[in-house]
Formats: C-alpha cells, sequence, structure tokens
C-alpha cells in the first residue's frame, strides 16, 4: 500500500424483505446519497464508482452497472464492476481503496446491493449442470454438508450454531438498519424452527434481503477535507488482502479454506497484528449459516484449530460481556442482500473505529476486522481499519 | 443535499411494484475431452476419472487438468461402483426447478479410488439412519436408458458393509 486511504463516508438503507417503493436504481442511490452526505462531498467531487452485487442470474438483469450509471453519478466518469460472488461487497471496497492507494484518484465511491425480492437466488444457486446430479439446494445445501463436518472435527456440542443465531439477532436489535428484529428469539425458538438443510435450522440460515451499502474512500487529502467539513472522524485502512482458490481439488479443505488462512496472515501482517483476538476491538465477519462463527474464529487465527465453538460457547464474541464481540450490527444472519452483505461487514467496522455505530458500538474501539468470503468458501475479502492514522 | 424521495407526483393507483417475466435459456454444453471420457462412461454404466501424473490423485469426474499442479491428467482410470459417504445434509426446503421430492440426502460420495468427492443422492435408507462414514454403492438406471449424463446413476444406497474409519476419509469431506 502507497498513499493512505480513509473511509471518509458511509451508508446504508434500512434492509428489508421487500423494497416495492424503489427500483434497484433508487436503492442503489439511497445508500449513495447517505455515504455522500456522510463524507460532506456532492457528486462532482467523486471522481470514480466501483460497484459489485452477486450473479446477474439473481436479479435476472444483465449487467446492471450499465443501467446504474446515471443513478450513481458516473456519466463520464470511470464505473468498474466487481465479481467475488458473496464476497464481492469486501472485494467492491477493496477495489476503490486501491484506486486510492495507488494515487490515481482522491475519492471513490463503492457501491454495493442486492434487491433479492426482485430475485430468485435459490433457483440461480440450484441450476442443474450436465455433469452433476441435481442436488443442491441453494447456499445452505452447499455449507450444510461442510458444517456437519466441522461438527465431527472439532466435536463441537449441536448447540452452537443456535447460540450464534440467537446472539447475532440479539445484536440486531440494537442495530436500526438491520433487517430481521426478533425481540423474542431464544434458543427454545431456534430449536423449534423448521430443519431446512439437517444439521441447519431455519432460524440459523440467513434472511433474503432488499439493501445497499455505499462507503466514500478518500485519500489523506480528502480525509482532512471531510473531517473538517463535517466534525466526523475518518476510519483508516491499515490493511487489505484478497485471496482465492479453486472449489475443487483433492485434499481441500473446506472447513478451514486455505485461502482464508492465507488473506488474514497477511492482512495482519500488514496492520502490525499478531494476536487477533486481543488486538482487535471488535470484527464483523461473513456468517450467512450460522455455525461460520466458529469456523471462522478458526480460520481467522482467533483461537487454535478446533476451538472456535469454545469461543462462541463462553460468550467470547457477543456484544454484551465479550473480549471479542463478533457481528454487533447482527451480521449477515440479521441482514442479507447479498451482494452487499460483504460490504456491510466493511462499512460495519468503519462505523466502530469511528465512533459512530450507535447502540451496537463496541466502547473505545479502535482497530477492527472486516471479513467477507463467497462461492464455495473459495474468495476472501478483508480489511483492518484503525481510529489511528498509519 | 439529502437521501430524500425524488419522484415525480404519485398516481392514486400507485406504483408498478412487480412484472414477473418468465426467461427461457437453452444451453448448449461443450463437453470436451476429458469431460467426454466421463460422460461416455456413464453412457455404459461405470466411473472415469483422470490421475494427475505428478500428485497421481485420481480426479472424478475429471475437467482434463489438475487444479493443484496444473497439467493435464491424460491417465484414464476406471473406478469401483461403491464409495463412502464423506458428508451429507438433509435437504428439506423446497425450490423453482426441483427434480427430487423431499426431504432428500444430498451427500458427498467418495468412489474407492477417487480422491475427491462429488455430489451423490443417497436412497433406500431412512433419512435420519444416514452418516458419515456410510458405505455405498451406485444404481445406474435400466440399460436402455443410459446416456452420457449423471442422470444414468438413478442414486446411492448402502451396500451393508460395516461403516468406512473416519481416518479413512476426514480429508475427503
Amino acid at each position: 500500500m502507497s498513499e493512505r486511504v480513509a473511509v471518509i463516508g458511509a451508508g446504508q438503507t434500512h434492509h428489508k424483505a421487500k423494497r416495492d417503493d424503489v427500483s434497484i436504481a433508487g436503492l442503489v442511490r439511497e445508500a449513495a446519497l447517505r455515504a455522500l452526505e456522510d463524507a460532506g462531498v456532492g457528486w462532482k467531487e467523486i471522481d470514480a464508482v466501483v460497484i459489485g452485487k452477486a450473479p446477474d442470474m439473481f436479479e435476472g438483469v444483465m449487467m446492471p452497472e450499465l443501467y446504474l450509471a446515471p443513478a450513481l453519478g458516473a456519466v463520464g466518469k470511470p464505473i468498474f464492476r466487481v465479481h467475488t460472488a458473496g464476497s464481492v461487497g469486501g472485494s467492491t471496497a477493496l477495489v476503490a481503496a486501491h484506486l486510492v492507494s495507488s494515487g490515481i484518484h482522491q475519492r471513490v465511491l463503492s457501491v454495493a446491493f442486492e434487491k433479492q425480492s426482485d430475485s430468485d437466488a435459490m433457483w440461480a444457486l440450484s441450476v442443474p449442470q450436465p455433469f452433476s446430479a441435481p442436488l443442491l439446494a441453494g447456499a445452505g445445501g452447499y455449507f450444510a454438508p461442510h458444517i456437519r463436518a466441522y461438527m465431527r472435527r472439532s466435536g463441537a456440542p449441536r448447540d452452537i450454531g443456535m447460540k450464534v443465531a440467537v446472539k447475532d439477532r440479539l445484536q440486531a436489535l440494537k442495530n436500526p438498519y438491520a433487517h430481521l428484529h426478533l425481540p423474542d428469539i431464544s434458543l427454545q425458538m431456534v430449536e423449534e424452527s423448521i430443519m431446512l438443510w439437517d444439521p441447519l435450522h431455519y432460524l440459523e440460515a440467513c434472511p433474503s434481503s432488499d439493501g445497499a451499502a455505499a462507503m466514500v474512500l478518500g485519500s489523506d487529502k480528502a480525509a482532512s477535507e471531510a473531517q473538517a467539513a463535517t466534525g466526523r472522524r475518518p476510519a483508516w485502512v491499515h490493511g487489505m488482502a484478497m485471496r482465492s482458490e479453486p472449489t475443487m481439488f483433492a485434499g481441500r479443505d473446506q472447513i478451514n479454506p486455505q485461502a482464508g488462512r492465507d488473506c488474514a496472515k497477511d492482512v495482519y501482517a500488514q496492520a502490525g497484528v499478531s494476536d487477533p483476538r486481543s488486538e482487535f476491538d471488535c470484527a464483523e465477519v461473513y456468517v450467512p449459516f450460522s455455525w461460520y462463527e466458529p469456523m471462522w474464529l478458526e480460520n481467522l487465527g482467533f483461537c487454535a484449530e478446533g476451538d472456535g465453538w469454545k469461543l462462541t460457547e463462553e460468550g467470547a464474541t457477543a456484544l454484551d460481556g465479550g473480549d471479542i464481540p463478533w457481528n454487533c450490527s447482527g451480521g449477515v444472519l440479521s441482514s442479507n442482500p447479498i451482494g452487499a452483505s460483504g460490504m456491510l461487514r466493511f462499512l460495519e467496522v468503519a462505523l466502530q473505529v469511528r465512533g459512530e455505530a450507535g447502540e451496537h458500538q463496541v466502547d473505545g474501539a479502535r482497530l477492527a476486522l472486516g471479513q467477507a468470503y463467497g462461492g464455495g468458501s473459495q474468495f476472501f475479502a478483508m480489511w483492518v481499519l484503525g481510529s489511528e492514522r498509519p | 443535499m439529502t437521501s430524500g424521495d425524488q419522484r415525480g407526483p404519485s398516481d392514486e393507483r400507485g406504483p408498478v411494484t412487480t412484472l414477473a417475466t418468465p426467461i427461457r435459456l437453452d444451453y448448449v454444453f461443450s463437453a470436451g475431452i476429458a469431460q467426454s471420457r466421463n460422460l461416455r462412461g456413464l453412457a455404459e454404466g461405470k466411473f472415469v476419472g483422470q490421475r494427475c501424473g505428478v500428485c497421481h490423485k485420481v480426479y472424478v469426474p475429471s475437467r482434463g487438468s489438475c487444479p493443484v499442479d496444473g497439467v493435464a491428467t491424460d491417465d484414464v482410470v476406471e473406478l469401483a461402483n461403491t464409495g463412502t459417504v464423506t458428508t451429507y445434509c438433509v435437504v428439506n426446503v423446497p425450490f423453482a426447478g426441483q427434480s427430487i421430492e423431499i426431504p432428500y440426502i444430498c451427500a458427498m460420495v467418495l468412489l474407492d479410488g477417487a480422491d475427491i468427492s462429488f455430489m451423490g443422492l443417497i436412497q433406500e435408507i431412512p433419512t435420519d439412519e444416514v452418516r458419515m462414514g456410510l458405505r455405498v454403492e451406485a444404481v445406474w438406471v435400466d440399460p436402455e436408458d443410459l446416456g452420457p449424463t449423471m442422470a444414468s446413476v438413478k442414486y446411492f444406497r448402502p451396500t451393508g458393509d460395516p461403516d468406512a474409519d473416519y481416518e479413512t476419509y476426514k480429508d475427503y469431506t
């Protein structure tokens, strides 16, 4: 990383099952306008736009970035589309940050969205192929067998996933933007919900949401100007990394993927982090199915391999009383506009280190990790944000 | 500037919120040399894989190259009709285009002699009796219905043999 980069503005929609009051263009514009307003800039101050979403088959709109350019003030400016499946929101923020760290632009708008009510994600993720049996039933059908394998490998008690499902929904109650607000959530309620993909209950899975997220990434100079104009502190990028690996190869560890471990190692080295559990004040990690919390705790090195479930069980990852709160916003389990879900992880840690997370703020948060993953656990995007200028 | 409402005058009927527009797309799939071997094997009621000359891992179905070593996998290997369930889930969610009655078992099956598992349907056993390590065999469609497609395999069913030892398949889930 050469030039310093900071998040100088952040905006998101209220995530809901169905936003039938806006088109996709209206949805992304809503988040973008909030990010610009937060940064104290207008469209003319934006040099380029980077946009991400899940595959086009979801909403059935081919290359939506082309028709969204006017709604995002991108006419006559560079606009780029990023594709990395579920991690795309994170990768989109990183591509925007790279355009600033490389010294090419001063201010870049990153936007990510999904309008799941216009879409059929289950169908789009389950299309039959001539060389495999037509068994795949959405993302849950893909990940549930790997969750079972994790349970066997780690010897975790069966209720760990349900504990994550309850914890994240309780945290979502403190986030006005979260889609699911379930004040009565309990272990019993999760356990009594339908078993969709055994061993995963319905309430251990993410919802389908309409929503968008946007951030303005700025240079050192842009960060000073934004702070002077708005009085709000920037969130400084201390490290950023992406990794990928093939979906299938002999001996691939799908429970603890090499690409995720490598990505974490890289981003920690850039940020000077050697002990993530004690050095980070919080983390926002892509957990679309409950058991991915303990699995990613291990993959991200917050504990030894096999011990992730113990952190969850002892409450270490809870905003209320935990030493390393994960997904204070409610996470993907509470809001899942797929393309935006990764960016929301990245955005939420910006709010935390700026001290602007409201009711779900971790007191005095100074350093935080944002992570997104996608595809068959094959794309990883991470950044470390800090309140201090690096 | 605020994130305000910039829509035009409202119509008392409100906006048109949803318009369903079904689209059908037919694709031609060019299998290539490697997948053709596998698909022709299926048409003859057998599993055909390929071995990497560098790491000696056997891929089925093979895409023609080893994802680890980046070399062509020209060594053709015929595999057994039996294998092990390395992990699985019970699918109990309906979706558009679903062709199998729920609940069903979607398992990762590691064929004997292969180094990678693939998805297979498990039948002829109650869903709550399926387990990791279960030994299974492929049941094929009638000979006149065999074709160059995975649809030639109706499903896998238990062989009745003792379960495989966890150590033998734990790296192939």
